[in-house]
């Protein structure tokens, strides 16, 4: 039987991190919080169970239901084989999240997903431990393996901020850059942050308020919404959205291309890409963007909006 | 309560004491006496057996590190280069060439045209007539075998799969933009067939015949693996590498129960699927459900990948292409976690290491551990451990542990290591038994079957000249001597799995377990080691014959 190919890819948020580092609270944080994003929790970390106990609601084999339409499958070293077999229940989940084991490179994972018909890769995400992650990545045996993890990232989640001094905050936000060359930082305590930063802004949710004058701030992360009423060329202005100098952490727009119609940009950290809208409410053509503890530039972001009319 | 007193024409039993005899009297199994005919008739009334009357006894021979999935592989269509022995006896000519490749499974496919097609083996290392590393297998190679039906052949390191374009087909990957260094794609785009590292494997080994799962040994794979044991003289052989699911220790106790059942089976239980703690608590679970040929309760942890693979991880300065440091495989907090639950619980572990800093992460662990847990007889035991240099023995032998060394990878692969992975110097002091020996670590040697062919003999020759398939001596100093080489393939690795109060010399009290030769491997010759005839094996007292088995 050949492999069922989904008629969407299924975007895949690749979480990796050292031991102790916040994942697994991250993971249980995105699914207290899905929102009715329904989530594939992938383990790729062999004995760990790493959901909590009030969130699941059955067990059968090594697939875990949990509330809210959710799954977590563990699958020890197999990556592929867990991936394989959550492919095949596409139709029943919006978004993969694969949490990898402690040594594994999330870049090596993210370029495993193209052997799975019918995976994209959503973003890169490594969390660390702000209280360690300078020592363990100068530790003779692990460190190089902590340095190619962040080397990888898109964003990086700085766990456990709150064990730690403001100054050390501080050098850790000057070291990290310096290694992970291309993330975004977002600092944060017990991984407290919002789904539609961990795995892209969902339409549901960001896309209900309408475009406002000034920033929502909420729990630390300011969004603001930008209508886009001229086609644009989806491509370079996604690409201008990871610019590292805007600082935005996600960007996710509906917006019409001038050659390729209605389009969704996504903008995780530093990666963006264009896909083809496949709902059937696009509403106002907009942009809706996402930054961490700083002004959004509204009339820069604006001003770029328009420079890349299509 | 019968006595059987076998009369051989020498018998070498490993006992310092009583180094050599005519004459074994056997009872329940078990070894009565070793001595003159005279000396053991003081036993009382028994039976004569002068069948190995021109033979010569050795001590069952002990295989420390294999897989019984060799017993699966048999199913399969071989395609290696070397000559090779089924468990039916047949030796299977090596395919030098892919043309002969295609020529092997296009026989395979006139026989039985249905189902997927499956080979293995395959090591196109030595298909290098070019000296760049030759031409590589591709999809088109295999399509000349059938365009019909799915066709994969597994590589002899385990860490390739070439596979036809049926098979690329179902499983969706016959597409343009796969964009994975585990897959090669051609001038069209699509790819070439060859599928690299177990991530690009996985989606194409169900569709040729080799899922994982089914690889882990069922009932015919482990009675074709103990029919191969009887062929190279084995009596005892630890299978490395099992997550003995409730059913295959069911089964296992079940077919070793067997009144015919060959080969003494112990098989590790390897952490994979659960953590460091259950894991060892599963171990010590299953150790009363052993019986006298179904060991159970030794641990096996992976800790990094294979030098060939350029996954092994390597000290300063790494590896000769300036590759990566390689792949850990586990934490060393899970280590950690797992050497002292079973330090605790009294659990041996053995540590999958090739990489000489793989190695030094589990001398600093154990050490550690054993402070915490101090343990007089652990045996805990490094495998493969490849590339350790004499510090390392050193700790080794302080801190109690045993290693396993792999002369036959030096053999199928010492060229390699001493022209690609890690160059010259390394590759000569690789499997370095005479250090292991001199600095008084206990040794055994292995062949990792099926990754390389079962027969401690022929590992023994491995590591008495030390030579590789291009017939270059590699390391001299590392030799060892015959004498040296039968104890490690016998009581040696007998030691390693806590087994040798039970096996591994001919003595009173132990089991009646004997390789049964045709040749005198003391006299042979070193060089020739290889070549000793086998007759079959005595197993618990019971004769197998290897010419009916």
């Amino acid at each position: 039987m050949a492999q069922a190919v989904p008629l969407y890819p299924l975007p895949v948020t690749v979480i990796g991190g050292y031991l102790g580092a916040g994942k697994t609270t991250l993971v249980n944080h995105l699914l207290r919080h899905a929102n009715g994003r329904r989530i594939a929790i992938a383990v790729n970390e062999f004995g760990a169970l790493p959901i909590d106990d009030d969130l699941i609601v059955g067990a059968s084999g090594n697939v875990l239901t949990l509330a809210g339409g959710c799954i977590c499958c563990t699958f020890g070293s197999d990556l592929v084989a867990g991936l394989m077999e959550i492919a095949q229940r596409a139709n029943e989940i919006d978004h993969i999240v694969i949490e990898a084991s402690g040594v594994a490179l999330p870049g090596a994972i993210a370029q495993s997903l193209c052997l799975v018909p019918g995976l994209s890769l959503d973003a890169i995400v490594v969390v660390v431990d702000a209280e360690t992650v300078r020592a363990r990545a100068a530790d003779p045996y692990i460190g190089d393996t902590i340095v190619r993890q962040l080397v990888d990232a898109d964003l990086v989640v700085v766990n456990k901020c709150d064990l730690v001094g403001e100054a050390d905050v501080q050098s850790l936000s000057d070291w990290l850059p310096t290694v992970a060359r291309s993330a975004r930082l977002i600092a944060t305590t017990q991984a407290n942050i919002s789904p539609d930063v961990v795995l892209g802004i969902e339409a549901p949710t960001a896309f209900r308020s309408d475009v406002a004058r000034a920033p929502h701030v909420v729990n630390g992360f300011a969004s603001q919404v930008f209508a886009v009423d001229h086609p644009v060329q989806s491509a370079p202005l996604a690409a201008a959205l990871a610019d590292p100098d805007l600082g935005l952490v996600r960007a996710k727009g509906i917006v019409r291309d001038a050659t390729l119609g209605l389009v969704v940009i996504q903008v995780a950290g530093q990666r963006s890409a264009v896909s083809p809208f496949k709902g059937d409410k696009p509403g106002v053509p907009r942009v809706i963007c996402i930054a961490q503890s700083r002004r959004i530039d509204i009339e820069r972001i604006a001003l770029l909006i328009r420079a890349h009319r299509g | 309560m019968t006595t059987t007193i076998y009369a051989a024409k020498k018998i070498i039993t490993m006992n310092p004491s009583r180094p050599y005899a005519t004459h074994v009297a056997v009872r329940e199994g078990r070894i009565l006496g070793v001595g003159t005919l005279g000396e053991l008739q003081a036993w009382g009334a028994h039976r004569l057996d002068q069948r190995f009357a021109n033979k010569v006894l050795m001590p069952g021979l002990v295989e420390g590190h294999s897989h019984v999935s060799e017993g699966v592989f048999w199913r399969f269509v071989y395609c290696g280069y070397h000559d090779r022995t089924d468990p039916d006896g047949k030796t299977w000519a090596g395919v030098r060439t892919i043309e002969n490749v295609v020529a092997r499974l296009a026989e395979a496919h006139a026989k039985h045209p249905d189902g997927p097609l499956t080979g293995w083996a395959l090591d196109p290392i030595y298909f290098d007539t070019d000296g760049r590393g030759g031409r590589r297998m591709t999809r088109a190679d295999l399509d000349r075998v059938s365009k019909d039906r799915p066709i994969g052949i597994m590589h002899a390191s385990g860490h390739i799969l070439n596979v036809n374009t049926k098979a690329l087909e179902l499983a969706g990957m016959l597409r343009a933009g796969v964009n994975h260094p585990g897959v090669p794609v051609g001038a069209d785009g699509l790819p070439t067939g060859e599928m690299k590292g177990p991530d690009a494997m996985t989606p194409l080994g169900r569709h040729v015949g080799l899922d994982r799962g089914m690889l882990a040994a069922d009932e015919p794979g482990l009675r074709a693996f103990a029919r191969l044991c009887v062929r190279k003289g084995v009596t005892t052989a630890a299978d490395l590498a099992n997550l003995l699911p409730e059913p295959a220790v069911a089964m296992m106790s079940r077919v070793g129960a067997e009144p015919l059942f060959p080969a003494r089976i112990v098989s590790l239980r390897v952490m994979r699927d659960l953590g460091p703690k259950a894991t060892i608590e599963h171990a010590a679970s299953l150790k009363p459900k052993s019986n006298n040929l179904m060991r159970f309760g030794i641990v096996k942890i992976v800790v990094d990948g294979s030098i060939q693979g350029f996954s092994a991880r390597l000290r300063w300065p790494g590896y000769l292409n300036g590759a990566g440091p390689g792949l850990w495989y586990v934490t060393p907090e899970h280590l950690r976690e797992a050497l002292e639950q079973a330090l605790a619980l009294g659990v041996q572990v053995h540590t999958h290491t090739n990489g000489d800093e793989a190695t030094e992460l589990v001398l600093d662990t154990l050490e550690a551990a054993l402070k915490k847990h101090p343990h007089a007889d652990h045996r805990f035991t490094l495998q493969h451990c490849q590339l350790a240099n004499a510090a390392q023995f050193r700790r080794m032998k302080q801190l109690g542990m045993c290693v396993n060394l792999f002369p036959n990878h030096h053999f199928y692969w010492g060229d390699q290591h001493y022209t690609m992975t890690v160059g010259p110097e390394r590759a000569e002091r690789m499997n370095a038994c005479a250090t292991a020996l001199a600095t008084g670590v206990p040794l055994a040697i292995h062949s990792d079957a099926p990754v390389t062919p079962l027969g401690p003999l022929f590992t023994a020759w491995c590591a008495v000249t030390r030579t590789t398939a291009s017939g270059r001596t590699l390391g001299a100093h590392e030799r060892i001597s015959v004498a040296d080489a039968l104890r490690t393939i016998t009581l040696g690795a007998a030691y390693t799995l806590k087994l040798d109060s039970e096996v591994g010399s001919i003595e009173v009290g132990k089991q009646a377990d004997f390789a049964v030769l045709e040749d005198d491997p003391e006299t042979i010759g070193g060089d020739r080691l290889k070549d000793v005839g086998i007759w079959g094996t005595v197993q618990g007292g019971r004769v197998f014959d290897a010419a009916t088995i």
